[in-house]
């Protein structure tokens, strides 16, 4: 099923049924939220009358469903948008159907994107493909578990704070965050603007690498995408002589789980081998990512959810009262769930005259600092960072959804990317104790291409199912 | 005796062909909800992206009205719940706005010329606009006018009068229209005023406590409702009561204002820069370029029309008072008219006819030939006028209509002399007392010869004529 080994004669019809298939079979995952067989079969039936070879030539691609699309429904997993309609195609899926994608799967998520587990789906939890008990991460998690199950090739998820690249890492596969203003957000559904990106899962960094390469680049209709030359398909680096691998001491505490860090020092052994020179970097700041992201993501997403009022579409209730004030309660406080509307109150409050100064100046000059670090460590003569991409694996339903804090933390090493705006991936680099374990490469802005290449050859010198501790 | 203290809050809309976020057309008066797009909509997903055409005019603007434009400036978004305002904010800009430190100066009946600063002028979008009387019992919403480019422009607390309050604006919304930057049309909603009014003891230096007033719909009903609202607050503070900070409405049924029905909660707009919308970065030269491109502006014009043509200041003022009226006065006096005919003119019967239709009925280089044949005696100035009406709406020659008309005017002494000589026949009375002394009656004649000649006979040959007959009539009875 990956184009990068596809042969020629194979067709996007045949694709689609057995992606259909493998749908149908994996139903108890509660990975999607809307596909069909018709839809896949239309859009095969499409693909295959292409006159031209396309990049992706029928690969099924499931998409997280915070990205709009005219054929399904796009619900970000809330009760305010059951059964909205968009009006319209988001730039990238308008690109990757051009690009030979079938697509007619919508993966579930946490809703609007807020979790760190897909267990705040309105629609129910994800569960682990490797085992139900546990979570797949999140907020991505239905993408994740969907390729981590082998039912489609590659999906789209979208990161705020490492919604992809945390379930990659915990569902054990490749999970690819670009550069911000490197794929348009045109049709993502806003949760913090200057924070998402659509980002991709694969099952390796080729797959990921070519759904990336179809999707990226400039778009009138986004201002914050830059103009720049569309990323070519990724290439795979023969080894990695000549470069410079920085490992931040911050992103190895102590409590770091030891399946984790086996898993990342066997990594890093592997980059020597391979010919890079390793060599620690400090990037103090990074330990206040979380709590930064915890006040700048809220904030903006307050207003960005403003816009389910149930005025104009979605899911409307009249409150008791009858006017307009009771409406907007009625329908934001039924149509949004527990997470959501924590996140909306912190960041009502964070914005409001008199606490403005204190939290969202300040979080926004800490991000600076967080951004400045990762400049300082690449401008040192470091072409990459390698990190652990979670504290630890996959943990189990429910055992932190009483804790906000707790789950928080399970995106401490990745949200501090976000908040530099650079490009970084995760890729399975073992096993502890059946579950598995992810290594995160950070590179600098738009460098998505030294970073899909070295990541290639890791991926190559790495065995992803060998047990580490 | 109190001080009164006002500062208006102006939002034109830019003249744009497309709203100032997205592609949707801003024509005025389409049915509900056509020019809308996802974007405008605020539907999930749809982003903004600034409109060029709306920031060049803003920035035009600003330089119009003497600001300092901004090398960068940046859009925030002003967060409320209101359900004409599609996204719950609305795109505007807060702490880095475009341009600030303007000026407007005009002329004020109680203080001379007074100068009244621009505090700032920032861009964003319109909201939609609520329908109360479309479905019975319900509330509509149109949101055409949602995302139509706005900029506002706030003054500072320097008008002491509500007669300087619409001064201000006729200046303002001139200087706007020479700019070319807006339509500002009250009736459109392409022009909206809101203004603060506080009251203080003379000498005082802190102001009172601000109220404001919204809801006026021409410049004479800012006018009043700032008369209004003075009143109410000099009741208040002469009955030891205190003015609460509140908005108010005015009802130009009745000319009173009114307290918001909702208790004005303190509003939290929670401004903060949009992260869909990076920082508007306008080069030095860009922007020195749009100030060397700006046209004539009002003053400017006025001063140079004065000296140029030696137009009296009155003159000058009526006749820049429109951009289009001093183009067409410069274009009949470059056709040949004498400058102070063409002001007189224009002052006159085109200014009725512009000002009532917004056009010229007779083209610039037509008047200017009727005023040659005035001042070479082809027509009098009476007949002129009906030359001018037979011309308006048509091409027409006024040497031709004038013979049409047979408004020629005739300085034949034979033909004149018939005239005259027929008038004095039938007023044998009057020629008896102008020759007793009463010769102020030359006028009579004058206007007797012309009435009998239907306008035609030129007075000016007509006058010595009588002159001579009479002095002659008289000097043979004596």
């Amino acid at each position: 099923m990956s184009p990068a080994t596809q042969k020629e004669s194979v067709r996007a019809a045949d694709i689609a049924r057995e992606a259909g298939k493998r749908l149908r079979a994996a139903q108890s995952l509660n990975a999607t939220l809307d596909w069909s067989q018709e839809l896949l079969d239309a859009e095969a039936t499409r693909v295959d009358g292409m006159k031209r070879r396309t990049l992706l030539n029928g690969m099924p691609l499931a998409l997280k469903d915070n990205i709009v699309t005219v054929e399904q429904p796009t619900t970000c997993a809330s009760r305010i948008l059951e059964g909205y309609r968009s009006p319209y195609n988001a730039t990238v899926v308008d690109r990757l159907r051009a690009a030979g994608a079938v697509i007619a799967v919508k993966a579930n998520m946490d809703e609007f994107a807020m979790g760190s587990s897909t267990e705040h789906s309105a629609y129910g939890r994800v569960k682990h493909p490797l085992d139900p008990e546990r979570v797949p991460g999140g907020s991505s998690g239905g993408s994740a578990a969907l390729v981590a199950a082998g039912i489609v090739p590659a999906a789209l998820g979208s990161e705020t704070g490492g919604s992809v690249r945390q379930p990659a890492s915990f569902c054990g596969v490749v999970g690819i965050k670009p550069s911000y203003g490197r794929v348009s957000r045109y049709g993502l559904v806003a949760f913090g603007s200057s924070l998402d990106c659509i980002s991709v899962f694969g099952r390796t960094v080729q797959d990921a690498g070519l759904v990336l390469s179809a999707m990226s680049g400039h778009d009138p209709l986004d201002a914050t995408t830059l103009d720049r030359p569309p990323l070519p398909p990724p290439k795979v680096a023969a080894d990695l002589r000549g470069l410079t691998v920085g490992v931040p001491v911050e992103y190895f505490p102590p409590d770091l789980h030891p399946g984790v860090a086996g898993g990342v020092r066997r990594t890093i052994e592997r980059v020597q081998e391979l010919g890079a020179e390793v060599r620690e970097v400090s990037l103090p700041h990074s330990m206040y990512a979380v709590p930064t992201y915890y006040i700048i993501a809220p904030a903006e997403a307050a207003a960005n959810l403003a816009r389910y009022d149930g005025v104009r579409y979605g899911q409307r209730r009249i409150g008791p009262e009858g006017d307009i004030r009771s409406l907007y309660r009625a329908t934001r406080g039924q149509g949004f769930g527990p997470e959501v509307q924590r996140r909306i109150l912190v960041g009502t409050y964070v914005l409001s005259a008199g606490y403005y100064d204190a939290y969202y100046r300040k979080a926004q000059q800490v991000r600076a600092l967080i951004a400045d670090d990762f400049q300082r460590a690449f401008a040192s003569g470091v072409d990459l960072l390698l990190t652990p991409t979670t504290p630890t694996p996959a943990f189990k339903a429910g055992e932190k959804t009483e804790d906000p804090v707790a789950m928080y933390l399970a995106d401490i090493f990745v949200c501090p990317i976000n908040l530099a705006g650079l490009p970084a991936l995760s890729l399975p680099v073992g096993r502890s104790e059946g579950l598995p374990v992810g290594a995160q490469l950070i590179a600098p802005a738009f460098e998505e291409d030294r970073l899909l290449a070295a990541a290639a050859a890791v991926e190559r010198a790495v065995d992803p199912a060998a047990e580490v501790r | 005796m109190w001080e009164t203290v006002i500062g208006l809050e102006v939002h034109v809309q830019l003249r744009t062909r497309t709203k100032m976020f997205c592609a949707d057309r801003t024509t005025f008066g389409d049915p509900p909800n056509t020019n809308v797009c996802p974007v405008c909509l605020g539907l999930p997903g749809a982003l903004p992206v600034p409109n060029a055409e709306a920031i060049r005019l803003a920035t035009r603007a600003a330089l119009a009205l003497g600001c300092t434009v901004h090398e960068t400036s940046v859009f925030a978004r002003k967060n409320y719940f209101y359900p004409d305002l599609p996204k719950g904010y609305q795109i505007s800009q807060f702490d880095k706005p475009l341009a600030t430190g303007g000026e407007v100066s005009f002329e004020s009946a109680d203080r001379g010329r007074v100068r009244v600063g621009v505090t700032r002028l920032h861009v964003e979008e319109d909201a939609g606009k609520l329908l109360h009387d479309r479905l019975p019992g319900k509330t509509a919403v149109d949101l055409n006018r949602a995302g139509i480019p706005l900029a506002e422009i706030v003054s500072e607390p320097d008008l002491r009068s509500p007669a300087e309050a619409r001064a201000y604006l006729v200046t303002l919304r001139q200087i706007l229209i020479y700019a070319g930057v807006s339509e500002c049309s009250m009736e459109q909603g392409s022009l909206r005023v809101d203004a603060n009014i506080s009251i203080r003891k003379p000498g005082e230096t802190r102001l009172g406590t601000k109220t404001e007033v919204k809801n006026m719909n021409s410049f004479a009903n800012v006018e009043r409702a700032l008369e209004a609202e003075h009143a109410r607050q000099v009741e208040l503070l002469e009955s030891g009561q205190r003015v609460e900070q509140v908005t108010l409405l005015f009802n130009a049924g009745t000319g009173r204002v009114k307290p918001t029905r909702s208790k004005e909660e303190s509003h939290d707009y929670r401004y903060f820069p949009d992260p869909d919308l990076p920082p508007l970065v306008l080069s030095a030269n860009w922007i020195a370029e749009q100030r060397a491109t700006l046209p004539e502006l009002p003053e400017a014009k006025r001063s140079r029309l004065e000296s140029a043509y030696a137009l009296p200041q009155y003159d000058a003022r009526v006749i820049t008072s429109e951009v289009g009226l001093a183009d067409y006065f410069e274009t009949v006096v470059k056709a040949g008219a004498d400058p102070k005919a063409a002001a007189n003119w224009i002052m006159g019967e085109v200014m009725t006819s512009y000002n009532e239709s917004g056009q010229f009925p007779v083209s610039a280089e037509r008047l200017a030939q009727l005023i040659q044949l005035v001042a070479a005696a082809t027509v009098s100035h009476q007949a002129a006028k009906r030359v001018y009406t037979e011309m308006a709406g048509s091409d027409q020659d006024p040497g031709a209509a004038a013979e049409r008309l047979g408004l020629i005017q005739v300085s034949d002494e034979g033909a004149l002399a018939r005239w005259v000589d027929e008038v004095l026949a039938a007023h044998p009375g009057e020629v008896d007392r102008f020759r007793s002394g009463e010769t102020k009656l030359l006028g009579f004649f004058v206007g007797q010869v012309m009435k009998r000649s239907k306008g035609k006979a030129d007075p000016k040959a007509v006058q010595p004529l009588l002159q001579s007959r009479l002095r002659i009539a008289a000097g043979t009875e004596a």
